[in-house]
């Protein structure tokens, strides 16, 4: 079978025929791609060939999981599409995980990955393994292509599905012989996606309806999700709260979409939010969600979740809308611009009860920890971080109480500011996302503020920011657990400590060896003096702080509690 | 209740396994799903019959609206159709026993297809119920094979059947 143009092609001059793989690099540019991740292997060699000397950045991870991540990170900072690319059988199951992790956080990315020949597909053959059977499930498209004819086309509509709509990573397969077939490029920008339509206008009815709700609202609550800030909505956002005068709420992943300093900012709601969070939401009359998706994580018991209110849904995603909660008032459409619209259409309203009501929370309940205590409380470390940095800095986490611990004491000033995998929960993300953050902003200051155990699970990717000399800074808050499944161990399984705790490096020798600075933190009286020097650092730096290893995250709403019935407020009202 | 889905998809490989993934992803029973080309040679036609409450059936069209190659989904429910499916079926006929056969092949419109020393196969078209009707009286003399295709529909214009 003749991959390429058939008989026709000896009636062509050469010199107009490209081959696939320079197709693939000339759409990249097309696409406005400056930088990629990736790892190479057999069947990608073609591309990497033309990868070579093209003007592209290029950063070589260690792991395929790591380029994902770091093309995630890429994308969450910069709010670009991240472009990942990885050989066929092994590199691409390697993906699956950052593709995944993608996929649940809505977050654009381009996968690109190797093939074995068409002919031989379905063969076995070396290396092969069904690449888009597999990723099927945690794309928001893939496809293959197996001629070369078709290449610039699905390489250009991957990157208008990942980038508009609802982001999400789209992953195209590409076999060798269809990288070398040649054809004529002739530079033509046409798509053929019959079935991808985006609403982005809202429904002019809708907003009207949405915002007389909000005017008549005695008790609203805004609940943002990480949707305000795919959408660039912040200003709009807080034009609304401050026209409106409203009180808001984010999911983890809206953290930054909404300037955690101001007076309406309730924090972070959810199993691990805010107790003033939970009850305003739990007692709103109006509860306005944009760009959130009623995770079971924020809403807790759905029969009893904000069961006094109406709900507007405003989201891109018509699917995401009365999926799990019966919404009043369906908004689909941009966030960016339908708070636009629905800004015309707000009148400012004191709220005097209501305020007053959320401040007493917040007084009575606010995040807290026992500051007196001699040892190096993981909430400690996060607030002398967040000083140090002046609330400016890039965050990145792993997962588990470090994630959350980072949620609750850093304050978010501004959108991107915050990149945590949220909806899939991946250890190991934390070390790579900050760097891609890092190759996104070469001059912000990223900070990955992470697990040991999340950290051991991609630690090698400390390798690829010294190879890229990428001055990223990691804080291990080394409890020597996995202290999310410690303290859930402690409070639902009797203290039985099953498999929660492994034996880990020393953190500080590792970076040593990988060839960059590690310090390690066992005084609380030395943790602000090595976050100084850390910050200091132009080169990467692991700092590990040996923290309480029994600390628990508090307030804590157990499964199948509504999100009201929180665990921990007598202590938090202790120290409050 | 059973909703008789409609949905034009791009004729490209991988489409009818991301619908039949999708499905099972999220956990929505499919009773049944015929899949043919069109007039268009780009575009195929699914037809899935799926049970489950209206919060189930709102979930199912708009995720399937966002299958990437599904072009337009449509519901059925609540709309004058024309609902068929076809089957065929072997039925053990003893000599005895055909003209008694017979005349409830003619009663269901069905067609002989085939005739063996022992077996009679069917051909019957109609509205599932008529389907599993036939199904049951033909269940005395023995069944020995059933192969059905699934519910295919298209929305009426005259508000009532002609038959
Ligand atoms: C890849 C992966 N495997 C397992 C889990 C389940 N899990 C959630 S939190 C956690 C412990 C995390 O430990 P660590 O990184 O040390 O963070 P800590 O909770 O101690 O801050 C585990 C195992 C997960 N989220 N991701
Ligand atoms: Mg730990």
């Amino acid at each position: 079978m003749e991959p390429n143009s058939g008989n026709s092609i000896e009636a062509i001059d050469e010199s107009s025929l490209k081959i696939g793989a320079q197709i693939i690099v000339d759409t990249l540019l097309e696409q406005g791609v400056e930088t990629m991740f990736g790892y190479p292997g057999g069947v990608v060699l073609p591309l990497f060939d033309r990868l070579y000397d093209a003007p592209i950045r290029f950063i070589n991870p260690r792991h395929e999981q790591g380029g994902c991540h770091m093309a995630d990170g890429y994308a969450r900072a910069s709010g670009k599409v991240g472009v990942v690319v990885a050989t066929s059988g092994p590199g691409a199951c390697n993906l699956t995980t950052g593709l995944a992790t993608a996929m649940m956080d809505s977050v654009p990315i381009v996968a690109l990955t190797g093939q074995v020949r068409t002919e031989l597909i379905g063969n076995d053959a070396f290396q092969e393994a069904d690449t888009t059977g597999i990723t099927r499930p945690v794309t928001k498209y893939n496809c293959i292509v197996k001629r070369v004819e078709d290449l610039a086309r699905t390489i250009r509509e991957a990157f208008y599905i990942a980038s508009t709509g609802r982001p999400g990573p789209v992953l195209v397969d590409l076999p060798v012989d269809v990288q070398v077939a040649k054809c004529r490029h002739d530079g033509s920008k046409q798509m053929d996606l019959p079935g991808y339509r985006v609403r982005t206008k809202g429904n002019a009815r809708q907003i009207s309806i949405a915002a007389a709700a909000i005017n008549s609202s005695e008790q609203p609550v805004l609940y943002v999700g990480g949707g305000v800030i795919s959408a660039n909505a912040s200003e709009e956002l807080r034009q609304l709260t401050e026209k409106a005068h409203l009180p808001v709420t984010t999911t983890l992943l809206g953290l930054g979409s909404f300037d955690q300093r101001k007076p309406e900012s309730l924090d972070m709601l959810g199993m691990h939010g805010a107790a003033y969070a939970n009850y305003a939401v739990q007692e709103c009359d109006l509860l306005i969600a944009v760009g959130a998706r009623f995770d079971d994580r924020v809403t807790a018991k759905l029969k009893t979740f904000a069961s006094n209110a109406k709900i507007i849904h405003i989201d891109i995603d018509p699917a995401s809308i009365s999926k799990n909660v019966r919404v009043d008032i369906p908004v689909v459409g941009d966030a960016k611009l339908i708070l636009a619209e629905l800004l015309e259409r707000v009148e400012f309203r004191e709220r005097k009860p209501w305020f007053k009501k959320i401040a007493d929370w917040k007084k009575k309940y606010p995040f807290s920890y026992d500051r007196q205590a001699a040892t190096i409380k993981p909430q400690y470390v996060i607030e002398e971080l967040c000083r140090q940095t002046a609330s400016e800095a890039t965050i990145t986490t792993g997962v588990g109480q470090n994630q959350m611990w980072t949620a609750q004491f850093y304050r978010f000033i501004k959108p991107r500011q915050l990149i945590s995998s949220g909806g899939l929960g991946t250890m190991g993300f934390g070390l790579p996302a900050a760097i891609g953050a890092q190759v996104a902003m070469p001059d912000a200051t990223v900070i990955d503020i992470d697990g040991d155990s999340s950290f051991n699970m991609t630690m090698t990717e400390l390798a690829t920011a010294v190879q890229y000399n990428l001055p990223i800074k990691v804080c291990i808050l080394n409890n020597g657990y996995m202290g999310m499944v410690r303290q859930w161990q402690e409070l639902f399984y009797n203290k039985r400590y099953s498999h929660s705790f492994l034996t880990n490096p020393d953190y500080a020798t590792v970076a040593r060896a990988i060839g960059t600075v590690g310090i390690t933190v066992d005084k609380k009286a030395d943790v602000p003096g090595a976050i100084k020097e850390m910050l200091a650092q132009k080169q990467p730096c692991v700092v590990d702080f040996k923290i309480e290893r029994e600390e628990n995250v508090w307030p804590m709403v157990p499964a199948g509690k509504s999100l009201d019935e929180m665990d921990g407020l007598d202590m938090l009202e202790s120290l409050a | 209740m059973k909703h008789i889905i409609s949905a034009l998809v791009e004729n490209k490989p991988g489409v009818l396994a991301h619908v039949a993934g999708m499905f099972a992803a999220r956990a929505f029973n499919i009773d049944s799903l015929a899949v043919g080309r069109t007039e268009d040679p780009k575009l195929s036609r699914m037809t899935i019959v799926v049970v489950g409450d209206d919060k189930v059936l709102e979930q199912v069209r708009k995720q399937l609206a966002k299958i990437v190659p599904v072009v337009k989904v449509q519901d059925f429910a609540g709309q004058p159709v024309v609902a068929r499916d076809l089957m065929l079926i072997a039925i053990s006929a003893p000599a005895e026993k055909r003209p008694e056969i017979l005349s409830l092949i003619e009663m269901f419109k069905g067609k002989v297809v085939d005739i063996g020393q022992k077996l009679v196969m069917v051909e019957v078209s109609g509205p599932e119920e008529k389907i599993e009707a036939f199904i049951d009286v033909c269940k005395p003399y023995g069944i020995k094979n059933v192969v059905r295709t699934g519910t295919i529909a298209m929305p009426r214009q005259a508000k009532t059947e002609p038959d």
